[in-house]
Formats: C-alpha cells, structure tokens, sequence
C-alpha cells in the first residue's frame, strides 16, 4: 500500500457514488421483502371445491401434456357397477369396451373386485386432465374422481398458464409443503 | 292396529321420499356428499392409497441458489483471471443444461424481477428465497464486474451464443434504437407484475419453450426466428428485448472492474473490435481540445430528462395510472439514452464499453498482446 492516495478522478467517484447507492438500494430491498420470503415457497394446486371440469387445465398448461391429471379419492368412490365417470352417456353394455368409456384416452382402468363392486384406477401416463370423467362423477356420482396438479410434472411457472385462463379462480398458490388440496371423505357418517 | 301400521307405512314412506328429495337438491351444492355409500367389502379388499407425488424438496432450492452463485464465480475467474473463451463457452454450455433443459428455464434471473416487483407491490405474495437471490447475485455481480451472467450463466444467453455461426455487424443507429426496446419492455413487465396483470416477461419470452420442448405455436414461432437471426444477429434476444439485461446494463456501466482486451499496451490494430459479435468494442477517442460545446449539448441533454419523463407520464396517464407509470418510465428511459449518447468518454484504447459487453472473452484470443502472453504461434490458432 502507498502511503499517497491516488486521486479520484470524476468518473471513479461517480461509478463509486452509484455502486454505494445500488449497494443501498438492495440492502433496502432485502429488508422490505424479508418478511415475506418464503423459505419453502408456494407452488400451485387446483381447489377441488372451486373445479368447474371446464377442460381448460388439458388445453392450456405450457407442458405438451399436461401437468394437471384425474386422481381419485377411493374413500369417497362408491365403486358402482355403473360409474358415470368411467362410462358414456346410455353405453351398449357395462363392459370395458372403448365405444362404452368416456374417458378420450381409455386412462380408467376398470377391473371387479366383488359382487357388485368395481374399482376405478387412473393411469397417469395416459390422462390428459380433460376433466371428463371428473364430470360425470360429480354430476351423478360420489365425486370421487377430481383434477390436481401433478408436482412431479409441473414446471412451477411464475403464473400459472392454466391459472390465467381458468374460468372459476380454482387454481390457487398453496404453501410446498402442503402441495396437494385432496377430496376427503365427509367425517359425518 | 292394522290402520296404525299403515299410518305408520304411509309416515316411513313419505319420510322415504322426503330424504330422497332433499338429497337430490342437496346433493349437487353440498361438496363431499356421497350419493352411494362406500362399500363395506366382504373379500378383504384394501383401498388403494391416492399418490401425491411431492414437490420439488426445498434444499433443491438451496441447490439452485448455490449452483447460480458458483456458476457466477467461475464466470468471473473464466474472465478476469484466466481469460478463457474456451472456459466461458463449455461454462455457458453447462448453464445451459441446468438452468435451461433441466431446470426449464425457472428459476431464472429474467423473470425475478417480476416476482420481486410483485413482492412490493402484493405484501400477500409470499417471495421464494431463491428467486430473490437469482435477482440479486447477477445484478451485484454486474455492479462490480460487468455482464459475466449473460455470457456464461444464462441458459438463454448461452442457446444464443451458440447458434452465433456468421456474425454480421448491426449499424450503430439501429443498435442505439433498438437498444431502447429492452428498458420498456422492462418497465411494462414491472407494472404488469405489480398491478396483477400478469407476468410478461414470462409470457413473451421467445426461448422458454425450447426448453421445455412445448409451447403455442406464436411463441415456438418467435424463438425460432430469434435463433435464425441469432446466426447473424448476435444474441438478437440478449441485446434488443432481454428486460433484466436492461438492468445488468445499467448496473455494470458502474462497474468496478472492466473486461480489458489487452494484458499489454494497445496497439490499436482493431482486430478485438472485428471479432466482438455484439458491437460492443469502442474505438479510441482522443480528448477534445475544447469541452465547451459537447458540455453545453451534455447540459441541455439532462434538463431534458425530467422534461421527457413529465411528457411521457402526461401522455401515458390520459390511458389510466399503469400506463402513466409506463409513460414516465419511457420518458426517463429516452432522456437518459439522449443524455448518454451526448456524453463523450476519450479513452486511448479499443476497450469494450461495459453495459454492451457480455464478458464472452472473445476478443482476448484476437489481441496479439494476448497471443504473445500465451505464447501462440500463428499455425497454432484455435478454432474458437
């Protein structure tokens, strides 16, 4: 170090007065915005109670395919023979046949489990959240059947593509730790 | 007692429909209301569990967070200290593969800023702590040591980059015009996030969707053009719409140290300045005898700057208040870009001016100071 201090011409003090100021500024910046930062973050869910099964979420989400799918509530499901969700309007017979099912990509899988009972499974790989079948079974059914957003496929968009355009405000921002808004049974029995 | 147990049928009966009507009204408003009891199974069956696969665990945050601020480490000493173009490239390659395929393009430094303006403006609106960070660590970073982000860290910058196959040179007045795109495209994303009308910088951006492979066909559309022209053009995206370089422009024109392009002394042979695909490198100025006349302009430039911002705030407020908000900033963002333009800095060297220079290193392997340093030899140039 020299003892003599080098003079400061204008532009040195002037780019030193503005990284001060800047320096400043984001001190600032973090202390207003300490409080609200969120360690874990939000990620976004679909309120089940909100969901009017409009099929934006298959349309609109940034992903080819979606990141929204069916999943299933098996507490809530009645397990009819008959399901609305899984079956189209007056179907030809109660039997797996592809003219029969509702569902666009055949992703319910129907297998019996006893006298009159049958399970409905999702296959995610193939539902494409058209929401179809969640509408057959909240219209005539239990309402076991509802659409959530799938966090090992969402890319956690800033805003969420499907969010801007649903028609109902379902799509909420939920804290990451909680990341799933699940149909539960009624605790009345 | 035969009339009683009709009665009795008849009451049950009534009650039957009673309940069946009132389900039937009920049932469609009432959430969770099970029109067909579960099952009691007889052979044993379990109910299958609902999978919740979970989100992104948040150390993967921290993981972000620390993977940004090495990859900006490294930048720097790639830059400054080994003047490696080869190190910024494979660097930007490796950015580009995180931050850009695997990551998708978010988090990312250019859409922060949206996220932070939200923060500010929403105190309901919970900021994550990495989004702040990849806000913050570019900007400090260009504070002091320039634009070493564009080049290497960003994945959109390094798609860019690479595409960069015939570099073509883009007039000085165009560049100028077009340099004023970024900053209002920064100011109207700002407002936007601030005032809820969503994200555009998110929205408009041309080269999210190669990373994620999907996208409207407008936007595949968009980023396509933009790499075709980054073969000539380059980065068309970096220099003309990137918003958060707008600010890493503004932030590294104080910067502390400055990309230097040769180790020695100039000697003004211009070969840094053919190689600079970004037009960044400026020539030597020598100092004018008389500052009179450029003050006088350089005065009269900076009185205008409240004149310009007070017009565009005028005109923009008669569309209502984000507009007046934008008009303003318009009118900052051109009176600061005329006062600048009246601003003669001389220097003695061809040296790279700091807001335009992404700190790629390419000019360094041009200088023949440099090439004497690492002691090449003409037949031993690199195909850089």
């Amino acid at each position: 170090m020299s003892t003599q201090p080098e003079p400061v011409n204008r532009r040195d003090f002037l780019g030193r007065a503005a990284r001060v100021a800047a320096m400043t500024g984001a001190g600032a910046l973090i202390g207003k915005l300490a409080g609200t930062l969120a360690p874990g973050g939000a990620v976004w869910q679909i309120d089940p109670a909100k969901c009017t099964r409009c099929g934006k979420c298959a349309t609109d989400c940034v992903l080819e395919q979606s990141a929204v799918k069916c999943i299933h509530a098996y507490a809530i499901c009645g397990y009819c023979e008959l399901c609305t969700g899984y079956f189209g309007p007056e179907p030809n017979a109660l039997t797996t046949a592809a003219e029969n099912q509702l569902c666009p990509t055949a992703a319910i899988q129907r297998t019996f489990v006893e006298d009159p009972y049958y399970q409905y499974r999702i296959d995610e790989a193939l539902c494409i959240g058209c929401a179809k079948c969640v509408s057959g079974c909240n219209q005539y059914g239990n309402g076991s059947l509802f659409l959530q957003i799938r966090h090992d496929r969402c890319v956690h968009c800033n805003v969420c593509a499907i969010a801007r355009v649903c028609p109902s405000d379902a799509i909420v921002r939920v804290p990451a730790e909680r990341p799933y808004l699940l149909k539960t049974a009624p605790t009345t029995s | 007692m035969n009339q009683h147990s009709k009665k009795d049928a008849e009451r049950g009966l009534r009650r039957a429909v009673c309940v069946v009507i009132g389900s039937l009204l009920l049932t469609p408003t009432a959430w969770g209301e099970q029109r067909f009891p579960p099952p009691d199974f007889e052979g044993g069956y379990q109910l299958p569990a609902t999978s919740t696969p979970p989100a992104r665990a948040e150390w993967f945050q921290y993981l972000d967070g620390a993977v940004l601020l090495g990859a900006l480490g490294l930048a720097l000493w790639l830059v400054y200290r080994r003047r490696s173009r080869r190190g910024v490239a494979a660097l930007s390659l490796f950015s580009l593969a995180y931050f850009g395929l695997y990551r998708k393009g978010c988090v990312c430094a250019i859409g922060s800023v949206q996220n932070v303006a939200l923060a500010l403006a929403d105190p309901h609106y919970a900021l994550p702590f990495s989004v702040l960070l990849f806000f913050l660590a570019p900007l400090l970073a260009a504070l002091f040591a320039g634009r070493a982000f564009c080049a290497a860290v960003c994945p959109q910058g390094a798609l860019q980059d690479w595409m960069l196959l015939k570099p073509v040179k883009v007039p000085g007045w165009l560049e100028a015009a077009l340099g004023l795109i970024p900053p209002l495209f920064l100011g109207a994303g700002v407002i936007s996030a601030a005032t809820g009308g969503g994200f555009w910088i998110c929205r408009y951006d041309p080269l999210v969707p190669f990373f994620r492979f999907s996208g409207s066909a407008w936007m595949l559309g968009l980023g396509v053009a933009f790499l075709l022209v980054g073969i000539f053009v380059g980065r068309p995206y970096c220099r003309f719409l990137c918003p958060y370089g707008a600010l890493l422009r503004y932030a590294s024109a104080a910067a502390q140290w400055k990309v230097k392009v040769t180790p020695a002394a100039c000697t003004r042979c211009a070969l840094c300045r053919e190689t600079c695909p970004f037009g960044a490198l400026r020539e030597p100025r020598e100092k004018p005898k008389s500052h009179t006349q450029a003050r006088r302009r350089l005065a009269m430039m900076l009185c205008l700057v409240p004149v310009w911002t007070g017009l565009g705030a005028w005109a923009g407020s008669r569309l209502g208040a984000p507009a007046g908000w934008f008009g303003g900033w318009a009118g900052l963002v051109i009176g600061g870009k005329l006062a600048a333009l009246a601003m003669g800095r001389p220097q003695t060297d061809f040296e790279p001016e700091p807001g335009a220079c992404f700190a790629c290193a390419r000019c360094f392997e041009a200088c023949p100071e440099e090439r004497l340093r690492r002691g090449w030899k003409p037949e031993e140039e690199p195909k850089a």
